[in-house]
């Protein structure tokens, strides 16, 4: 009896998981950048994955044709506030990030390599946790807030520049041991639902839960705008959400533990190509 | 924890004290994933369990689950199995026993146990973020839910 019903349930499961595929589509930015969307998982995720995958596979025409010129991206528009901020001295030193940085476009590929470990932090940090250290460090001037408005325009800002290049985040060495607590932290199932991010982005990915079609979960298009919000979101303000969504603590936006859980988030997703700011609902 | 655990189990107490049928989520008996006896005592409805399967607030189940019967319901996910014909392929007692703790059943199932209080990874106050109120934690259906979806899960016959 036991068997039989297990049979006949095991039968449905595989039959009744009409796989909504992510779409067939290329993504090419301006006419111009074109963006790796799938590829090859890295070595260190084969085990679970063949193919890592954007978000943007996973979107409505709409939603992805947005992405496809900046003049339709309204995370632009942050972008373009960042540029100026960029230019704008502040804080005890009267710099601006031009004094060291000379313009934006020297930036290009920065992004890519972030969350990294840090020689003078002596731990992992994000790239919003480097600009914070300069602001305050270098220019004398106050830390923005993790995934606030100007923090996270000019991590977008930061990401523009770096678009069409492979994520690349490095996992051994010093970063090894906060890899792995992110590693864990993304298998740990949580909350009164007990659902893991693998849960819903490896095994489920594809997928409607509800009215949600879900994703790889990779953070390869961030910072996204938000047609539900309307503005920039963070990769941590992201975390948070859908922590919170198992019916769980969560934990807060730059704490350690999202920090690793970002790193190893964005491991997973070693290939594809920087894409933000990208449009997602 | 251990502090959590034990207030639950003694508001467990506390709740079969007023309700004596009802079975307090630390006590169910499970054998091979079914549970036979009623949860609360009183016959399930299953115009009721209809209403929670369906409802985002409540079961939510179709979150997970297509229902052919629930078709004025938006949006059905397809995480889990189809439930048309659940009543046919289960006996009402191993529906109970999957509706309270699935993983019992179906083991590491990604389908939420929605009669249990204990063995959380951070537990939070439903889904606000913050952390849950042991002196008011409880499970995520009550027993008389419970019996209502396994009361409408039975009427799914194909
Ligand atoms: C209950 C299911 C569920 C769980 C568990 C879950 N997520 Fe999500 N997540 C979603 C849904 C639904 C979306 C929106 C659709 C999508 O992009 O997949 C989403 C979106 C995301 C995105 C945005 C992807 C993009 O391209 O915009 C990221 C990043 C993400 N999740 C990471 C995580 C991480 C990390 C965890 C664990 C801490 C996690 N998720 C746990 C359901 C879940
Ligand atoms: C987060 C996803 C999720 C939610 C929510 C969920 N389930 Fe499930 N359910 C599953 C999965 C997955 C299975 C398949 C068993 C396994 O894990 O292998 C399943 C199996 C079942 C089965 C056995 C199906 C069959 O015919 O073989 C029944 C009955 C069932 N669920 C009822 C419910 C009810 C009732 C609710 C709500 C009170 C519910 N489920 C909520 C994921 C879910």
């Amino acid at each position: 009896m036991r068997i039989l019903t297990g049979a006949i349930a095991a039968a449905l499961i595989t039959t009744t998981g009409a796989f909504a595929d992510p779409v067939d589509d290329n993504l090419v930015i301006n006419g111009e950048t074109e963006i790796v969307t799938r590829t090859a998982a890295p070595a260190h995720v084969s085990d679970a994955l063949d193919e890592v995958m954007s978000g943007w596979l996973f979107r409505k025409d709409g939603t992805r044709a947005m992405q496809a010129d900046d003049f339709d991206n309204p995370g632009m528009i942050f972008v373009e506030q960042a540029m100026d901020t960029w230019e704008t001295a502040e804080g005890s030193e009267g710099k601006s990030c031009s004094s060291c940085h000379n313009d934006m476009d020297s930036m290009a590929g920065v992004k890519a390599t972030y969350p990294k470990y840090s020689e003078a932090a002596g731990k992992v940090v994000t790239l919003q946790m480097q600009m914070n250290d300069c602001r305050t460090e270098r220019m004398g001037a106050e830390a923005w807030k993790y995934d606030k408005s100007d923090a996270i325009n000019m991590e977008a800002a930061l990401s523009s520049v770096s678009r069409g290049m492979p994520v690349n985040v490095a996992i051994d060495g010093p970063a090894q041991s906060t890899w792995e607590k992110g590693k864990e932290l993304y298998y740990t199932r949580t909350g009164q639902l007990e659902l893991s991010c693998a849960n819903c982005h490896e095994d489920s990915y594809g997928m409607m839960i509800r009215a949600d079609h879900l994703s790889q979960g990779q953070i390869n298009g961030f910072p996204v705008y938000r047609l539900k919000n309307t503005k920039l979101n963070g990769v941590h303000s992201r975390f948070k959400g859908c922590v919170r969504d198992t019916r769980a603590e969560t934990y807060a936006p730059g704490s350690d533990e999202f920090v690793a859980l970002e790193l190893y988030v964005a491991s997973r997703g070693n290939g594809l190509s920087v894409e933000g700011p990208s449009i997602r609902n | 924890m251990r502090i959590s655990v034990i207030t639950a189990i003694a508001a467990g107490f506390a709740a079969s004290a007023v309700a004596a049928e009802e079975i307090a989520p630390t006590a169910v008996n499970y054998v091979d994933g079914t549970v036979e006896q009623s949860l609360s005592g009183t016959a399930g409805d299953p115009a009721n369990g209809r209403i929670i399967v369906g409802d985002k607030g409540q079961g939510n189940c179709v979150a997970c689950h297509m229902v052919s019967d629930l078709a004025d319901v938006p949006f059905h996910g397809e995480i889990g199995p189809m439930l048309d014909g659940a009543g046919e392929r289960w006996s009402e007692a191993e529906l109970r026993g999957i509706v309270a703790n699935a993983k019992i059943m179906f083991e590491d199932s990604m389908m939420p146990s929605f009669y249990k209080t204990e063995g959380f990874t951070r537990p939070g106050n439903a889904y606000t973020g913050k952390a849950a109120d042991p002196e008011t934690f409880g499970p995520l259906l009550s027993a008389q839910q419970i019996e209502d979806v396994v009361a409408y899960l039975v009427t799914l016959k194909d």
